[in-house]
């Protein structure tokens, strides 16, 4: 009976690993859609998993700086504009301090944010978050999809329309899932489960 | 208190993520990978590696021995069907429009290619008669080892990915030397004029 004993933290420091092993960096980092879509999500995900470790201590002293979640949505939303540059994806590829740099903080200043935060964001807060990931996928797949030029040096241009046509689709998906959750879902208005501190006009 | 905290932590968030989007960017000015290669280079020269290069003719040479001259620099592998047959053409061009120079040895053109396993001497000869050489102050060159061309592509920032068709995608570019064997310019591969416009307002006195 092992099943028990293995903790959300540690899927996410094995996953963290496994997506360093030189074989599945490079597979995953062989196109752009792939280190774009999978690799920097994976990151992210790991870097969720990985925040369970945070004591409960810690996590109540950083609840008092995060009110609503803002502080950390803002810092995780940041983080992966940087990681949405063409430039960024290629010095990845490049240069081995970006790549190491992306392998950090991607976890720790984007995937571990998100887990925090978002049980703390209310209604307004996560209408804002998503609203803007939306318009970003919109945004980029559009200029991924009819930018005549190569934004990367290492990949191809069919390569980049690819992820153009994915981020349009991501973002279509998003709005489906949004709009059934408001027609037919439980519209989650409020709060998430850590409920302390958010009873404000949000 | 807690939206005190939450604003000034915020604040610091957005002042760190603008500071480090600032530094990506070097300014707001480079989102891509090749903006940001010629931004630099304009602003940190970068001396040429001291590799050697064998010509057309066989000989070998190296970017010391071409000191003293403005060097006008491009990238190409001789089956390119795609860039490398304009960009050849153009450098073709460059040779007429530069005859004068050329003449009194203060600007040589460069082909280098970046395939020196498919191009022999006799591949970059056939290149330059393809495209319509004169014969005066355009050499076509390939490094004769792997990390030769490692150096000189990465000091140049020329990267090529094979396109799955048995050739290659390159960031095709003029890149402008100076006679002190320093990267100076990179320019658009389509945009010879501007390259010759460069070296001219620089040997006018």
């Amino acid at each position: 009976m092992n099943r028990p004993t293995i903790r959300a933290w540690q899927v996410g420091a094995v996953l963290w690993a496994a997506l360093a092993i030189p074989p599945v960096r490079h597979a995953l980092e062989s196109t752009m859609t792939m280190q774009m879509l999978v690799q920097i999500l994976l990151l992210a995900l790991s870097g969720w998993w990985l925040a369970r470790a945070v004591p409960p201590r810690l996590g109540r002293h950083l609840a008092s700086w995060d009110r609503s979640g803002i502080s950390g949505l803002l810092l995780a939303s940041l983080t992966g504009l940087v990681w949405m540059l063409p430039r960024m994806l290629d010095a990845a590829l490049d240069e081995p301090v970006i790549e190491l740099a992306k392998f950090l903080s991607v976890p720790v200043l984007m995937g571990a944010p998100i887990a925090l935060s978002w049980p703390r964001a209310g209604f307004v807060v996560r209408g804002v978050v998503l609203t803007e990931l939306t318009a970003t996928a919109f945004r980029l797949g559009w200029m991924y999809l009819i930018s005549p030029v190569r934004l990367c040096s290492n990949y191809l241009l069919d390569d980049q329309q690819q992820l153009g046509r994915c981020l349009l689709a991501i973002g279509a998906a998003i709005v489906l899932v949004l709009a059934w959750k408001l027609m037919w879902g439980h519209a989650d208005v409020g709060d998430g489960h850590r409920g302390n501190s958010r009873a404000g006009p949000e | 208190m807690s939206v005190l905290r939450t604003l000034l932590a915020s604040l610091l968030i957005l002042a760190a993520g603008v500071a480090t989007l600032a530094a990506a960017t070097d300014g707001f000015r480079a989102f891509t990978s090749e903006t940001a290669r010629r931004v630099d280079v304009r602003a940190h020269p970068r001396a040429l590696p001291a590799v050697p290069l064998q010509t057309a003719g066989g000989q070998i040479t190296s970017a010391a021995a071409l000191r003293g001259r403005w060097l006008l620099v491009e990238f190409i592998y001789t089956r390119c069907m795609t860039y490398c047959s304009v960009q050849g053409g153009e450098f073709a061009r460059l040779q007429r429009e530069l005859a004068a120079p050329i003449a009194a040895d203060k600007v040589v053109l460069v082909s280098v290619s970046f395939d020196p396993g498919r191009d022999g001497p006799a591949q970059l000869a056939d290149y330059q008669r393809r495209f319509g050489d004169d014969g005066e102050g355009w050499i076509a060159v390939r490094p004769t080892s792997e990390r030769d061309l490692a150096a000189l592509m990465r000091v140049f920032g020329t990267t090529a990915v094979p396109d799955g068709l048995g050739g290659f995608v390159h960031n095709a570019a003029i890149a402008v030397v100076d006679p002190a064997g320093r990267l100076v310019a990179i320019m658009d591969w389509n945009d010879p004029d501007g390259a010759a416009r460069y070296v001219m307002r620089r040997l006018a006195p």
